[in-house]
């Protein structure tokens, strides 16, 4: 099966997020989510930040609901580790929070490194209480996309975007 | 370690602490800012997440641009946040002025040294990460100083003030993250 093109899907979630109202997209840099950062760098409503960790992207997005503000926040898998005590925000102070993973570890992976904490992520986000919304086809995007924003930012849950390896493509080596 | 009361500090750094938005770390910090605003509305404290402060308020400064947002931080939450301060520097937020009460230890578990009694230099650290504006204090003669750097200088700013060992306030704040969200937002939502 080929990978659907990383423009074109990038494309629609983005336009969604916007519409939606999302103004900032922190973000660690991953190859899923390049696309989503240039064209949040280019809108001019949006703005990018870069991210030393994760953990920062989870406490910006709780910032700036404070003020009534919409923000995201983009990472690979791997830096979902890196989120579960800030996602106490998420359970304990009901703060929305829309996560947008990138997976690496799971379908087709290639490199021993990345299973342990790819096959972690799950397990991790549902333990600190935040809804999983995973897409695996193409077809599945636009309302995943839909029903996470509407989690997130109606319905007041944090939630993960979670574009796994058989939509997104693994990586060769 | 500095000379400076902690529990005399904030009330001089920000005299009119209700012209601010306020989002402080967990521990003696926000032991220290609910005292000051007796647990105003234009405040968000912690009591976990250790070293979300720094992020939260630079997202809430990124939101409400018109706002002058304060985050007050203690040695140990800076610390474990650390990585927030390059991500600062690059976004560079006029409207962000970061406190950090260093009473070199970790008072809330009892007492334990932190980094900054040893060898770390918290304003090295924040030039380092590209902050522009910085300043370190550790008596309180230099407090007034420190209080024009906060409304003058270009943000966003790094105040170092070193304290003795004294304890914090011992006020009783709201430890329901989920109802001072929901009392910050609408305070902040009424007035704009």
């Amino acid at each position: 099966m080929k990978a659907p093109d990383r423009e074109v899907w990038s494309r629609l979630v983005f336009d969604k997020l916007v519409e939606a109202g999302v103004s900032l997209f922190s973000h660690v840099p991953d190859f899923g989510n390049t696309d989503i950062i240039k064209m949040a760098d280019e809108h001019n409503e949006t703005r990018s930040i870069l991210l030393s960790s994760e953990e920062e992207g989870v406490a910006i997005c709780a910032g700036a609901d404070l003020v009534g503000a919409r923000s995201v926040v983009c990472m690979q898998s791997s830096g979902v580790g890196n989120c579960p005590n800030f996602l106490s925000l998420v359970k304990g102070g009901r703060f929305p929070m829309l996560l947008i993973v990138t997976m690496r570890g799971d379908y087709g992976e290639e490199n021993h490194w990345q299973y342990p904490m790819g096959q972690a992520v799950t397990p991790i986000l549902e333990a600190m209480g935040v809804l999983v919304i995973q897409v695996d086809r193409e077809d599945e995007l636009e309302h995943a996309t839909e029903a996470a924003i509407s989690a997130a930012f109606t319905g007041g849950q944090g939630v993960a975007l979670v574009l796994s390896q058989k939509f997104l493509g693994a990586k060769a080596f | 370690m500095g000379t400076i009361n902690r529990r005399e500090l904030l009330s001089q750094l920000l005299p009119n602490p209700e012209d601010f938005l306020i989002v402080s770390g967990l521990a003696g910090a926000s032991k220290d800012t609910s005292e000051l605003t007796d647990d105003g509305s234009n405040l968000f404290t912690m009591a976990g997440t250790m070293g979300a402060s720094v992020p939260m308020a630079l997202g809430v400064a990124l939101s409400a641009p018109s706002e002058h947002v304060i985050a007050v931080a203690g040695d140990g939450e800076l610390m474990m946040g650390i990585g927030s301060l390059p991500t600062v520097a690059s976004m560079m937020p006029e409207n962000l002025t970061i406190i950090c009460v260093d009473n070199g230890m970790h008072a809330e578990t009892g007492g334990q040294l932190g980094h900054t009694s040893r060898r770390t230099n918290l304003a090295v650290m924040a030039e380092g990460a590209g902050i522009p504006s910085i300043k370190t204090i550790e008596n309180p003669d230099q407090i007034a100083d420190a209080a024009k750097f906060i409304m003058n200088d270009p943000g966003p700013r790094f105040l170092w003030a070193r304290v003795s060992d004294g304890p914090p306030s011992a006020y009783k704040r709201d430890f329901d993250l989920a109802l001072r969200r929901q009392i910050f937002r609408d305070a902040y939502l009424a007035k704009t």
